[in-house]
């Protein structure tokens, strides 16, 4: 495929469908309700509104990039197929002990969340692999036999298989998976050595787990959705976005359904890469906040963060430890509930605490007077002048000051002798803090210094409070790209076809085997490339990263390592990579220790094809300044209070011109607040550029 | 507007707790010893220049509670304020004055900004190997447990004290990680500095006097005003536990008044001649945390919010004076919240959790080839946890720790440690104490040496001889079993052998249950047979 093609990215959250045609450059886009019942009618109705708008048929279409909640979704909801676990006896409870573990150390009335698949589908069989992969105990072949009768006749829609140390060896998982095939026809069966190759049993076992129990839904959904698109006339290749920002075909979809958990928000991630690799800004910090969270990623190289595993389904409060760890290839976010409908509340040492409780689209915000009572943080934003009540969404829903005020005077002020509009910066700034809290400890995680990097913002809310963030921050540059709105869409566009593929194989590199690493290697690499060659003939880049650690520890850190056939003499090389990106993440590596050994744990094979970079354009941090003729009070916390400031119309700015704070910069679905320690600028693609002031 | 400084104050006190959550993660991610990076025995708090603590992480576990506010206080009081400069760094082991035993390494580090003492940080963490006799209870005195190192100095203006780093070389057994996690101490003090002095650039402070001030004014009056909620009058209870060699009571009397919260330990048995004492700071830490969970669980940690709540006692096994035993003190320490539990169940009926496994199952293992053949010597250590006892509206957590913070490791990743293989590691039914809410249940963990080797294994397990008790008629859960596979009972504490061609059977001890049995509904029975965590019939 090229530039010159036709594509629509489609994204379907948890309230719209977000729809995005690129015509050779020119973006058309649209957002339609979701569809729980057939979610595919949403994307036919949205594909339909934009091909209207570009005059162009189902037909024309040359390719349609996909991403979905769906799958996050059903684990959340549990709403999957009823599925059976096989799995080595003496481990039946693996994913219902999960770490023994109390998330929160107070509360004695503390609800751990359910296991997946309940203890009665829980099929223990014998048979044991030790930790270097040697069968320790054959695989009892009678008692699957037997099994696959009580599955077939039990009404299961779904089989997973998890076996101890399968990552090492999956021989006892293929076997028992060829065994109960021939009696289940017709009934998915999902292998952890397959779906989730790394060490440590129950976020591999809760991985597979989760790839089942979705899998026939998923199945269902996407076979229909491409028997619907050819109904339309739309006879082009259809590709999924994953989690780890790359493309995969839908029958690799349907395979591995758990691969597209969160695969929505990884488009944001990468469309905030793209606008980082158009500005050539290696240093970059996304922000993307809605209705119910906000987002977080950092983007280092216009690539965004990955990890290898992270949780779903949380069920208290976005609390760690709350939810399901998956483990696969991801884009590494933090999310906290903060959003624009996120609710304010006092705790009990009179202290304003906001979110994660959110009032959602139903009933909404109290300004928003559909039955909403308690004070959201659009209601706080409404009263501080961020938005202007009469003209929000372009004047489609009128909101109401007077709600707002006596909502947050109910529930905050009067409780603290704060007047309503002093309880509203108390609900912006701790809301402000939070999310500047998390950013903060996730850089720190991720060794890096925040104040280095340039923010992107996107997302309904995001604009309203990135410039009061980046001043937490001690950032100084924050760009608000067009399009924002439909963010996710746009970045599926952008995605390249991209494959990770992991192992988990534990070298020390005393012991450095080149032979053995070079041969596990070239697996990765074949597994990975052949994802990818389903989708592009063109040229591959690859990248390998050793997670490494010294012996002892228990947390890895990432090592690249050289991309050819590697020789014994690279031992070195790898110990020097390793010690000099420990002594970035933790201050210094650690000296004076003879013997303390080095050893790598996973090896990480990424492929994917070429992108063309974007064309570079310019960062223009000067321009010609924009006299305001109308101005709106807004409150400004490093002023204390109220002060004038400009109101501007996007769509009336022109490429280099700058907007001084204080300022609102209003357009249809959003509003960004320039504040009094930052100016605007307007650049060549229609980016907002806050930038510092000069001091 | 008079408001703002109120709520510049409220984010301020949110951005401290983040600045020690840093701290803490710091320390995890860079910590060697299992216990800290992945039980999480850690723990990590930010202190005014004159020793109040300001803030503690939530990452971290309840025996460090308050321990670290008492040991700061040592701290200041053995090194002069003038001698302090910036880049020092100060340590302690000593039982006393840090954390309970010599295992947990205690850092305390002074914070300055523009050369102005402006706070203190300090961490506390378990280490694999102090010297000594190892981690046991086989101990006669501290002075066989291991090497302690008096409060002292471990960096001097940012200089390393390389005759302290030699000694610890010299004196245990994984030299590499037990320097290593000091390191990682030391890091994440400075951690904590630089996010302070980040903090107090930005927002234009130059001490934390006026937002220490706020914090504890807070503290104090929300803490106050539950305690005022509560019915006043004292309330006793006793509790018999396994012991080393002879049972053990545990005794509390709780007083509650107007204004303060006070637990004694009057009438608790005597010092055990073994290494299951426990020093009075690491009781009360347990003791505190119990009342907390119940009467002010949403409060942060502080101070001022830990000051209503006193803990006094005689010299006995939960105020172990020097040169008392002490490795295990974890073991009666993880006792004293069910012990106190059951004074607040008197005084708030039926509104207090059962009695649970309490005691963490941990188990130190020391493998080697057999003798004449090859093979691997290995220490592995694993952390395992039984049910928690049954709540007044809820069942118990099976397998699951409390009131301990950690968490277990994978099996995958333990077998990679030494060898061994792990049989069985699975939910024990039938463990869980019948009730209207059933116990939690125990668990099952069968362990072999590898083929061609043995074992020898340091046994920390109570609740063998004394299950935990029902609440309101709720039944008792199932006591532990520690045994071979061929039916040789063994003891629950002390080193051991597991031969070769053995599996090692550990039964964890399920928790209590709350309430008649017959008061139980239906669905819950159906549920309890369905899912095989009940498997016997059980009578109306």
């Amino acid at each position: 495929m090229s530039t010159q093609d036709i594509r629509v990215g489609a994204d379907i959250g948890g309230t719209f469908t977000d729809i995005a045609l690129d015509l050779r450059g020119e973006i058309f886009s649209t957002k339609v309700l979701t569809n729980y019942a057939a979610p595919e009618q949403a994307i036919l109705d949205g594909i339909a509104i934009v091909t209207e708008q570009a005059g162009i048929a189902f037909g024309d279409l040359d390719i349609i990039i996909h991403g979905t909640t769906l799958a996050t979704n059903a684990l959340i909801e549990r709403r999957g197929a009823k599925t059976a676990l096989i799995t080595t006896e003496g481990f039946r409870d693996v994913i219902e002990m999960r770490t023994e573990n109390r998330f929160d150390q107070y509360d004695l009335n503390i609800k751990l969340p359910e296991p997946l698949i309940p203890r009665q589908h829980r099929f223990p069989v014998a048979g044991r692999i030790d930790a270097q992969g040697n069968e320790l105990q054959a695989l009892d072949e009678v008692r699957l036999n037997a099994l696959a009768d009580e599955i077939a006749q039990g009404g299961f829609g779904a089989v997973a298989i998890g076996f101890i140390h399968s990552y090492q060896n999956p021989e006892h998982e293929e076997r028992a998976r060829d065994i109960l095939a021939a009696k289940l026809p017709g009934i998915p069966i999902s292998i952890s050595a397959e779906v989730s190759p790394q060490m440590r049993e129950f976020e591999r076992f809760n991985t597979v787990c989760a790839n089942a129990y979705v899998r026939p839904q998923m199945e269902d959904y996407l076979t229909r959705l491409q028997s619907r698109l050819k109904d339309h006339g739309a006879n082009c290749p259809i590709f999924m976005i994953h989690s780890g920002g790359g493309l995969i075909s839908v029958e690799t979809a349907i395979e591995f359904p758990v691969r597209l958990v969160e695969s929505g928000p990884a488009g944001g991630a990468i469309f905030a890469a793209d606008v980082a690799a158009r500005f050539g800004l290696k240093n970059v910090v996304s922000y993307d906040m809605g209705g119910t969270t906000a987002k977080i990623c950092l983007i280092e190289d216009f690539e965004p963060q990955t990890a290898r595993t992270f949780e779903v389904a949380r069920t208290y409060r976005f609390c760690k430890g709350s939810g399901m760890p998956i483990s696969i290839p991801v884009i590494e976010m933090i999310e906290i509930g903060a959003g624009g409908g996120s609710i304010a509340w006092v705790d009990a040492m009179g202290r304003i605490q906001a979110g994660p409780e959110s009032a959602a689209s139903e009933p909404g915000p109290a300004c928003y007077q559909r039955g909403g009572e308690r004070p959201a943080i659009t209601d706080a934003d409404v009263m501080l002048g961020k938005i202007d009540p009469d003209n929000f969404a372009g004047g489609a829903i009128q909101l109401s000051k007077g709600a707002a005020s006596a909502a947050i005077a109910k529930d905050v002020g009067d409780k603290l002798s704060l007047s309503p509009l002093e309880a509203a910066f108390g609900i912006c700034e701790v809301v402000d803090e939070n999310m500047a809290n998390a950013v903060r400890v996730h850089a720190v995680e991720n060794g890096k210094s925040i104040s280095d990097n340039v923010m992107i913002a996107f997302g309904g809310a995001a604009p309203l409070h990135a410039a009061r963030l980046c001043e937490k921050l001690g950032i100084d540059q924050c760009l608000i790209p067009p399009g924002a709105g439909v963010g996710s869409a746009i970045g599926f566009l952008k995605a390249p076809f991209g494959y990770e593929a992991l192992a988990s194989r534990l070298v020390r590199l005393s012991e450095f085997d080149a032979d053995a690493v070079n041969a596990m290697l070239s697996d990765l690499r074949d597994t990975a490339e052949g994802f990818v060659r389903a989708g592009t003939d063109g040229e591959i880049k690859r990248e390998m990263i050793a997670y490494m650690r010294y012996q002892g520890q228990g947390w890895e850190i990432p090592v690249a390592l050289p991309d050819r056939v590697l020789t014994p003499d690279d031992a070195d090389l790898i110990r020097a990579r390793f010690r000099e990106n420990y002594a970035q993440f933790f201050g210094r590596a650690i000296d004076g220790l003879d013997g303390l050994e080095i050893e790598i744990v996973t090896w990480s094979m990424k492929a994917s094809d070429s992108r063309p970079t974007p064309a570079r354009q310019a960062l223009l941090t000067d321009g010609e300044i924009t006299q305001t003729t109308t101005t709106r009070p807004v409150f400004y916390p490093s002023n204390d209070g109220l002060q004038d400031s400009g109101l501007v119309e996007r769509n009336t700015l022109t490429i280099g011109d700058r907007v001084q704070g204080p300022a609102v910069i209003v357009e249809r679905e959003t509003s960004t607040v320039v504040t009094s320690h930052f100016d605007a600028v307007l650049q060549g693609d229609g980016t907002i550029l806050l930038i510092r002031k000069e001091a | 507007m008079a408001g703002l400084s109120e709520i510049r104050m409220q984010v301020m006190w949110n951005r401290l707790i983040s600045v020690v959550e840093e701290q803490a993660l710091t320390l995890l991610r860079t910590a060697f010893s299992t216990s800290v990076r992945e039980a999480g025995d850690l723990s990590a708090g930010v202190f005014t220049p004159d020793g109040p603590m300001l803030a503690q992480a939530v990452t971290g576990t309840p025996g460090h509670v308050n321990t670290m506010a008492e040991a700061v206080l040592h701290f200041l009081a053995e090194i002069p304020r003038e001698e302090m400069f910036e880049g020092d760094c100060y340590v302690t082991n000593d039982p006393w004055k840090g954390t309970g035993h010599l295992h947990d390494i205690t850092m305390v580090a002074p914070s300055f900004k523009d050369g102005q003492l402006v706070a203190f940080f300090a961490c506390t963490a378990h280490v694999v190997d102090v010297g000594g006799r190892g981690f046991g209870a086989d101990g006669k005195s501290v002075f066989e447990e291991g090497l302690l190192i008096p409060i002292m100095r471990f960096a001097d203006r940012g200089t390393v004290n390389r005759d302290l780093i030699n000694i610890l070389r010299n004196n245990v057994r994984e030299p590499n990680q037990v320097v290593g996690d000091f390191y990682s101490l030391s890091a994440c003090n400075e951690v904590g500095h630089r996010r302070l002095i980040d903090m107090m650039a930005e927002t234009q402070m130059d001490t934390l006097d006026d937002l220490a001030e706020f914090i504890f004014d807070r503290s104090r009056t929300a803490t106050l005003e539950r305690i005022a909620a509560l019915p006043k009058g004292m309330w006793q209870n006793e509790m018999m536990v396994d012991g080393y060699d002879v049972p053990v009571k545990l005794v509390a009397t709780l007083s509650v008044n107007e204004d303060e919260v006070t637990v004694d330990f009057t009438g608790t048995d005597g010092v055990s001649k073994w290494g299951i004492n426990c020093p009075m700071i690491y009781s009360k830490a347990y003791a505190c945390y119990a009342v907390k969970c119940v009467v002010a669980p949403d409060i942060p940690n502080n101070s001022a919010s830990l000051a209503p709540f006193t803990v006094t006692s005689p010299v006995n096994i939960l105020n172990a004076e020097r040169p008392a035993p002490v490795s295990l003190r974890h073991v009666m320490g993880h006792m004293v919240p069910d012990l106190v539990l059951g004074t607040l169940a008197k005084a708030l009926p039926g509104q207090i959790m059962a009695e649970g496994a309490a005691a963490l199952w941990n188990i130190h293992i020391s493998a080697r080839p057999e003798a004449g053949k090859d093979g691997r010597r290995s220490e592995v250590l694993m952390f395992n946890s039984g049910g928690t006892g049954a709540r007044p509206e809820l069942d118990g957590l099976g397998a699951t720790a409390f009131p301990s913070g950690v968490h277990t490791m994978p099996i995958e990743a333990t077998e990679h440690t030494g060898p061994i293989v792990v049989w069985r590691k699975e939910l024990r039914p039938d463990s869980g104490g019948a009730g209207r809410m059933r116990g939690g249940l125990g668990q099952v963990i069968e362990i072999a040496p590898a083929e061609g080797h043995e074992f020898d294994f340091s046994a920390m397990f109570d609740r063998v001889n004394h299950p935990a008790h029902g609440r309101d008629g709720g039944a008792d859960g199932a006591p532990g079993v520690v045994e071979l596979d061929d039916g040789t009972k063994l003891r629950p504490k002390g080193w051991q052998h597991v031969p070769a061609g053995n599996r090692l059977i550990l039964k964890a001890p399920g928790g209590g249950g709350f309430g008649p049995e017959n008061e139980r509904s239906e669905e819950a029975r159906a549920e309890d047979q369905l899912k095989g965590y009940v498997t016997k019939e059980t009578s109306e």
